[in-house]
């Protein structure tokens, strides 16, 4: 047992040394042409957050379509939070296991990708331009699908979707909506008590707060690289000193925040809140469609553009079925299962690949979908702006903490 | 002979324990050899004492679980002490134990959708008494003192006390003692305060440091109802445990034992708490004075109780609405229009969940009332009871907070391969399961009357079958009780399902908190309701079938017992 854990230790510091230089040393274990074979009869444990019932059962149709054409069983694993898997990872690393892991697929981007990405806990590079539907995704007009939060992802994590930062505003209290974070602060101001955003750490209350910098950093050339201890306090004196003057007429005068986006726009949907926000373009209509939004809600983008980034799945180190999750993210990158996951009866969300250079019967896929009464179009969408560094995402949340976690 | 059912209950319960503490206190002080660190130190413990709000979040949990206790405490003796004897007693003794089979996180959510500004009470005086045509901005859940989280507490304690309560009362010979208090003429209350919580009051004390355990360490209960500017430290750990950054885990470790600390102090603060009461209590009973006017104090203890009662069935009523709505939008009273999307997803497409539910509750439930069995029998045969250690030792589980050795537990069976398994998942529940089952077992076996296994002697039966054909079927239906509580406790938990099935093994339980991330009230409020209806099965299953089998029996038809 003791000797087990030293080598175990010792192989666990050597592996996150080694992490950071394997995009460049190691060997790819890509795509190969017995992949199939050898994924078939595999067991696929996909974990994938799973508070929205639609995303739900579209997760579940992927899976089965999955079994049903190359027998790899999925099953989708319903996490709260994306960072208990990262968790549940490192817990097994801990525990010296270096296959047989639990996870075998997961639904991840940013912060949480970078973790793992750094500490060497997850498959080696190179799988993801490995797979035959690479080929359509639009490496050039999305450049976030090789770089997640400016982080390389050395084909690390394959992209499934794409996000971009949109607001939902009920159009029976707002007849204009405000366009701009200045706008906001003085919406707010007039009509104290209807605007919030979710608690961070909480994935979209951080994305909040990285919008907000954006607009208001001296020097926004300073958020694509790490956070420099030295400035860091000065950097973000302006986001905090916009916040203090926020704060106190937000909803429940900031004692008090939705814990995830969800709640957010059920607020919304309760009349409680005048504005709520999304990482997905069309996730009003399909909430309008699914009756969680009365149909008042419409949509709109700040004039100077918002915050974009894209959703990935990755497969850790200790995958049992790694060539049974390349199946499943090959699968999910067809344009056939990007189309109906872009239709919003279904999930609504923008698919990853370049649909102009699509197959025309793929391309009339994309072509018929109706995005819905509150969806912009791609135009009106406007700007995306990047997302800054992960290092920042760590320190403003701490910074916020400090200042706002003991009301 | 109890010697091997005593042996396997205690390494079933110490084990896991023990285990889990350890591996919790290990990287507690640094040591994580994952992470690259193998040097031992006191820095976490001083990481996660600088974080933000520390000392309110020990505050929170301290305050609000003290507060849970002493008010459940109260409402539960001024109650019986009010009421003992009365037909609204009998009636409210019948519907507590159901209400006791309820998960506290269901409890949480039907109070949640009754009480929110834009809750159910709101539209029912919306717009016009309130002149609301949207929900007014007033903080009424995850208030920053804990207000909602700890009436949410206090809804599902109170049942749990009053039936330690009622286990307690028949060996105090109180129905007598009180009679010949109130002929002295004393008031009802003041006459039970006297004379019968003293002698009560050491018989549902473990109980008591159980309740004040869980209310100082829930999570699910503070997820749902409790402050979050900061929150309280349990659902605080479980946040750092979840924490993407690597190095919170140590902290969250740390946080974990301080947790340990939290608990032990509140129990300590409790124990000072008994000396102060008895101390004032003392001029009370010398000063001769009767009480007889009690009659608002009676008062006040029904309405509390049948308040709480009348809050959980009415919030349920509520989710059951909810359940079957498609689109219902603020100050409308009722839905606009209504749907069987949800039952049908939740029954048909995700039929395992429940499948999973079932299952598990089983595998922990049965074989811990075979345990029970077994030890309580074996101490028949030796004319024993279970002594003071081997109880405490059951209140071990009950006693320590679950997220104190749950993560260590966690990493010890990733060592066994065991992690992930519905077997796995299985027996933790067990640990939890197994103290419920003796609680609801041991009293109606101590108070079988021993005459008839003696008279059976006398007729030539034999030990064996004495235990089959006398007593089984005189406990058949305590047994079954005691099964449908072991079967209701398994369902409910939480953590243990999430961290020790990690992640793999969905139950309702886990499933309902996980759609209260999302933004789907109706769903949610389905998984809500199925956290209820195993437990409330198993329970009509006990209520009825000893019914059933005796139903040419008169005598052995179950009494009004539960």
């Amino acid at each position: 047992m003791r000797t087990h854990r030293f080598r175990t230790s010792l192989a666990a510091i050597l592996f996150s040394l080694t992490g950071s230089l394997a995009s460049s040393a190691a060997v790819a274990e890509g795509w190969s042409d017995t992949t199939l074979e050898e994924a078939k009869g595999q067991k696929v444990y996909f974990y994938a957050w799973g508070g929205e019932p639609r995303i739900n059962a579209y997760i579940d149709w992927a899976a089965q379509e999955v079994e049903k054409r190359y027998g790899v069983s999925v099953e989708h694993v319903k996490v709260s939070e994306t960072g208990a898997v990262v968790t549940q990872i490192i817990g097994e690393k801990t525990a010296g296991r270096e296959d047989g892991g639990s996870v075998d697929l997961v639904w991840i981007n940013g912060e949480n990708f970078n973790t793992l990405k750094s500490q060497g806990l997850l498959a080696a590079p190179g799988w993801a331009q490995s797979l035959p539907n690479w080929t359509h995704v639009d490496v050039n007009g999305k450049p976030t699908v090789l770089s997640d939060f400016t982080v390389p992802t050395d084909g690390q994590e394959a992209p499934w979707g794409m996000a971009q930062l949109v607001f939902m505003y009920d159009t029976r209290v707002l007849a204009e909506p405000p366009r701009s974070l200045q706008a906001i602060k003085d919406l707010v101001k007039r009509q104290p008590g209807r605007f919030t955003y979710p608690q961070p750490p909480n994935f979209h209350g951080t994305t909040f707060l990285k919008q907000a910098l954006i607009n208001l950093i001296e020097n926004p050339e300073k958020l694509s690289s790490p956070v420099d201890e030295a400035t860091f306090d000065q950097d973000v004196a302006p986001l905090f000193a916009f916040l203090d003057e926020l704060h106190p007429n937000l909803w429940r005068k900031g004692a008090v925040f939705p814990n995830n986006a969800a709640q957010m726009r059920l607020l919304l949907a309760d009349g409680e809140l005048d504005i709520a926000f999304t990482f997905n373009p069309s996730d009003a209509s399909s909430a309008i469609a699914n009756k969680e939004l009365p149909n008042t809600i419409r949509t709109f983008v700040f004039e100077d553009g918002t915050l974009g980034n894209t959703h990935f799945v990755a497969i850790p180190f200790n995958s049992s079925a790694k060539q049974g999750a390349m199946v499943l993210a090959n699968f999910l990158l067809s344009p056939e299962a990007q189309a109906r996951k872009q239709d919003p009866a279904h999930w609504g969300d923008p698919t990853v690949l370049d649909v102009a250079g699509l197959e025309a019967a793929d391309r009339a896929a994309f072509d018929k979908l109706d995005l819905g009464i509150a969806t912009l179009s791609p135009a009106e969408l406007g700007n995306t702006l990047p997302e800054p560094h992960p290092s920042w995402v760590t320190a403003i949340e701490k910074a916020w903490e400090t200042r706002y976690g003991n009301s | 002979m109890a010697l091997w059912p005593k042996a396997i209950i205690i390494g079933l319960l110490a084990g896991p324990v023990v285990t889990g503490l350890v591996g919790t206190l290990v990287p507690a002080f640094g040591y994580l050899p994952a992470l690259g660190s193998t040097e031992v130190s006191i820095a976490p413990f001083r990481a996660a004492f600088n974080a933000p709000g520390m000392l309110t979040s020990i505050g929170l949990s301290l305050g609000t679980g003290l507060a849970a206790t002493a008010l459940s405490l109260l409402i539960v003796i001024l109650f019986t002490a009010g009421w003992l004897g009365a037909q609204i007693f009998s009636r409210i003794s019948r519907f507590l134990a159901p209400l006791l089979a309820i998960p506290h996180a269901a409890t949480a959510f039907a109070l949640a959708f009754l009480i929110a500004p834009s809750g159910f009470l709101m539209r029912l005086f919306s717009p016009w008494a309130t002149g609301f045509e949207r929900p007014p901005d007033v903080l009424i859940l995850n208030d920053p003192y804990g207000i909602a989280m700890t009436a949410g507490l206090v809804l599902k304690e109170v049942p749990f006390l009053f039936l330690m309560m009622l286990a307690a009362l028949p060996q105090s010979r109180v129905l007598e003692l009180t009679k010949v208090v109130t002929n002295l003429g004393y008031g009802r209350i003041k006459g039970f305060l006297c004379v019968v919580v003293p002698q009560i009051y050491p018989q549902i004390r473990l109980p008591i440091f159980a309740v004040l355990a869980y209310s100082t360490s829930v999570v699910d209960v503070a997820m749902i109802l409790g402050p979050t500017t900061p929150p309280p430290l349990a659902p605080r750990i479980l946040g750092w445990l979840f924490d993407p950054e690597p190095a919170i885990r140590f902290q969250a470790s740390a946080a974990a034992i301080l947790q340990i600390g939290v608990t032990g102090a509140a129990i300590l603060v409790w124990v000072a708490g008994e000396t102060v009461c008895k101390t004032l209590a003392e001029p009370m009973y010398r000063s001769g004075n009767r009480g007889p006017k009690d009659g608002l104090q009676r008062w006040l203890a029904v309405s509390f109780m049948t308040g709480s009662m009348i809050a959980v069935v009415g919030g349920f009523a509520v989710l059951g609405v909810w359940s079957f709505s498609d689109g219902w939008w603020f100050p409308e009273l009722f839905p606009s229009a209504f749907g069987l999307d949800h039952w049908q997803s939740a029954l048909k497409d995700n039929n395992g969940t429940i499948l999973t539910t079932a299952v598990i509750a089983m595998v922990s439930a049965v074989p811990s009332l075979l345990l029970v069995v077994w030890l309580l029998e074996a101490h028949t045969r030796e004319n024993a009871k279970p002594g003071p250690l081997l109880r405490g030792i059951l209140f071990i589980p009950l006693l320590v907070p679950q997220v104190c050795f749950l993560f260590g537990l966690h990493v010890a069976l990733v060592y066994l391969g065991l992690d992930g398994t519905w077997f796995a998942v299985a027996l933790a529940h067990a640990v939890f399961v197994l103290p419920y089952v003796f609680l609801a077992l041991t009293d109606p076996w101590d108070h079988l009357d021993p005459r008839f296994g003696r008279i059976a002697a006398s007729l030539g039966a034999s030990t064996q079958r004495i235990f089959w054909r006398i007593r089984l079927p005189l406990l058949l239906q305590p047994l079954l009780v005691a099964l449908a509580i072991g079967l209701a406790v398994s369902v409910a938990q939480y953590l243990p399902t999430i961290v020790i099935g990690a992640g793999r093994v969905t139950t309702i339980t886990t499933e309902s908190l996980a759609l209260a991330s999302g933004g789907n009230r109706p769903a949610l409020a389905v998984y809500a309701l199925l956290q209820l209806v195993l437990p409330l099965f198993s329970f009509a299953v006990a209520l009825m079938l000893p019914a059933l089998v005796f139903r040419n029996r008169s005598a052995m038809r179950p009494a009004s017992s539960f």
